[in-house]
């Protein structure tokens, strides 16, 4: 992983500085709550339902285990020993208080961790695919280029009061896991006929109130044009998009509004100005930010001889070759996998961990994935350079430590926001309706049954559960005063992307699981043989699901 | 009456901005003129000397407007409506790195010490800050940072 230099320990030390004296002038009265207020947002401070909500930047979801030591010590020190893993790739602490919060920062830097632009009106945390540098499928490794563009984005001056928030994902492979068409910006990296890498550039992707799926407007844009092309896009946007209404303020108004092709347009014209000037990347440039992130020392793996003790332990214990088959993933180097942590237990809220977890990840991380974790946008962690033949040593850690429920990718690894239980912006509570779904369907044989099935949850139209893109959404909303849910099919993330319909009128909280029932009834009734639950639903449509969930009992 | 930061002190402003678009123009002040009056008046306005003469634009302004007189300007100010309206630190860098203008360009409206690091990345040497502002934490928040990840208006 990326590794900070001076400069880059002398920009964290001066920030520290720099929200200690806000802060102190603040709670000093000699800074108005208005003028404070994007200062803590861009540093991921908002006064939450109950107490401040920090969050932490975690780059494109890679963490070291000194890093999640720290997070540990944290949430044990300043918090009441726990935090919960974003969708975004980030952490957030909930109970921090505010005059500490300076001296979080400083603990957070002496480990190269920040809250730097975690919110408000600016770029935020680049984020990317969890399976980047070992997926099978990638064309390039998106890792270097997120840090290139996290470095142009940390304090640009030009774009610190947006219009709006802004969110930019990279993906390098050929399967999008980092549904980059829902981002401000989406960057695709792919190769031309001959053979050279560039980005298809998505914009005005997005979730909220007005969910789009994003246009491409760059369709090969050189490497070394990155910056300058990111920075017209962000240049038309300050300076066009509105700010008369918040709801309105998204880049993927402004595109709407333009239309793709003038959007695309403005930028190109913007961009002559720019290009070639002294952001442009060099081969230096490239070449420095990639030493980071070369291969880890791979032993060489007796493949057979691993292969003969994950199965003896698959066939003694079948526990292990449920969580072999949804947890374990491939890897582009013979021998190796990726191992998903799950954080969806039962019980639990998706994305939370305790103190003592987060020790034991590092742990983990140390002894059986070169010291490093990656947190994905389904709130799970991943170790992603795990020999296959310590597999069954490393399952019965994970076991004993709560985190090889053997559920990655079915219905029950549900994406889900704090909601109305800490959020203040939330209509509705979601982490009771994730763990009723949960305990509805609880059995691994129907699950797995059931497939790959992504079932997203948000607390309120700002979306930040993903319901418009879980092949099953559910959004909370109010209707005076009261808890309803709505319910959506047909949504997906990835290089398919595509929102889903309404199915109808809401239901209340204890009605949600009997309608996923009836929902995954139709799918099984309809399906044809090694279907997924999202192409059943593109080739029969949405009606079979709508006759059955708002069938008439006879 | 606000006060004007520049090269690390508060000094004295002698720009004052022309207001009522048909009035008569002294001929010895130093006038900001809005984009508009300097629009509808410029064959006029084009004889005055540049030490006196300067642009009051709007962060919805299009700059480009200006490009072909951006020399015979002693001062842009470029107003913020609000402190959330970030328009304002683009047309900074288009005066600056686009349109080439090299006299005082100066930051009013409603900005706060916090802002000024950036603004002054993106070109401004100059900000009309509230009567009560303390010059130790103007200066403090102009200098926050001395390591840069991006090529902007930073001086050499």
């Amino acid at each position: 992983m990326y590794l900070y230099d001076d400069r880059d320990r002398c920009l964290l030390r001066e920030r520290v500085r720099q929200f200690r004296d806000q802060t102190a002038r603040y709670l000093g009265g000699d800074l108005p709550e208005d003028q404070f207020r994007p200062l803590r947002l861009q540093n991921g401070l908002y006064i939450q339902r109950l107490a401040p909500m920090l969050r932490v930047s975690i780059p494109y979801g890679l963490i070291s285990a000194s890093q999640l030591r720290r997070l540990a010590h944290i949430a044990r020190t300043y918090d009441k020993g726990y935090a919960h893993f974003t969708t975004r790739q980030n952490i957030q602490f909930n109970w921090p208080q505010l005059p500490e919060v300076p001296d979080i920062l400083a603990e957070l830097a002496a480990v190269d961790m920040h809250a730097i632009q975690t919110s408000g009106n600016c770029i935020r945390n680049i984020t990317s695919d969890e399976f980047a540098g070992i997926a099978p499928d990638e064309v390039e490794d998106p890792r270097p280029w997120c840090e290139l563009v996290r470095h142009w984005s940390t304090f640009h001056p030009e774009f610190a009061y947006l219009p709006r928030k802004f969110k930019i994902a990279v993906s390098g492979s050929e399967s999008d896991r980092a549904a980059i068409q829902v981002h401000d910006i989406g960057l695709q990296l792919v190769k031309n006929a001959a053979g050279a890498l560039g980005f298809r550039v998505y914009v005005g992707g997005g979730l909220g109130r007005t969910p789009v799926i994003g246009e491409v407007i760059g369709e090969f844009i050189e490497p070394r044009h990155l910056l300058t092309y990111l920075e017209a896009i962000l240049r038309v946007y300050n300076r066009y998009g509105r700010r008369d209404n918040k709801y309105k303020a998204r880049i993927k108004i402004l595109v709407k509004a333009w239309g793709a092709e003038v959007f695309g347009a403005r930028v190109a014209a913007e961009w002559q100005h720019l290009k070639d000037g002294p952001n442009t990347l060099t081969e230096a440039d490239f070449a420095h930010v990639r030493q980071f992130f070369t291969a880890p020392a791979y032993a060489a793996v007796d493949v057979a001889a691993a292969e003969a003790t994950v199965s003896a332990c698959a066939a003694a214990e079948r526990a292990f070759a449920r969580w072999l088959e949804r947890n374990v993933r491939a890897h582009r180097v013979p021998g190796y996998c990726a191992v998903v942590l799950s954080l969806k237990p039962v019980g639990v809220a998706p994305g939370d961990v305790t103190d003592a977890q987060l020790d034991a990840i590092a742990d983990l991380a140390d002894r059986y994935a070169f010291g490093e974790a990656r947190v994905t946008h389904h709130q799970n962690l991943v170790l992603a350079d795990v020999r296959r033949d310590d597999l069954p040593e490393l399952w019965r850690a994970l076991k004993a430590q709560g985190f090889a429920t053997p559920t990655i990718g079915t219905l029950s690894d549900i994406i889900c926001c704090p909601g109305g239980d800490f959020c203040s912006l939330a209509n509705a509570k979601s982490i009771p309706i994730a763990e009723a779904i949960q305990r509805e369907f609880d059995d691994l044989d129907y699950l797995y049954d059931l497939g790959d099935l992504t079932l997203n949850i948000s607390g309120c139209m700002n979306a930040c559960g993903h319901h418009h893109v879980g092949n099953i959404g559910i959004l909370g909303v109010d209707k005076k005063g009261e808890e309803f849910y709505q319910i959506q099919i047909g949504g997906e993330a990835g290089s398919r992307a595509a929102l889903g319909q309404v199915l109808g009128p809401s239901f209340y909280a204890s009605e949600v699981p009997r309608v996923i029932a009836r929902i995954l009834d139709v799918y099984v009734q309809r399906r044809h043989e090694g279907e997924t639950f999202i192409e059943t639903y593109r080739r029969v449509g949405v009606e079979p699901f709508k006759d059955s969930v708002y069938a008439k009992a006879a | 009456m606000p006060k004007l930061l520049k090269a690390g002190s508060f000094t004295g402003d002698v720009w004052q901005r022309f207001d009522g678009d048909a009035a008569p123009i002294a001929e010895g002040d130093a006038l900001l003129f809005p984009l508009p009056v300097w629009l509808a008046r410029r064959d006029a306005l084009l004889a005055r000397d540049a030490s006196r003469t300067g642009i009051w634009l709007n962060g919805d302004e299009e700059p480009d407007q200006i490009a072909a007189d951006i020399h015979r300007f002693g001062c842009i100010a470029v107003n913020f409506p609000t402190f959330m309206d970030g328009r304002g630190f683009s047309c900074g860098r288009l005066l600056r790195e686009r349109y080439g203008f090299r006299g005082e360009l100066r930051a009013v409206g409603d900005i706060f010490v916090d802002q000024l690091h950036f603004l002054h990345r993106c070109g401004f040497d100059a900000f009309e800050l509230p009567d009560d502002t303390s010059l130790d934490t103007a200066r403090n928040c102009l200098e926050a940072f001395s390591v840069h990840y991006q090529a902007t208006c930073d001086p050499a």
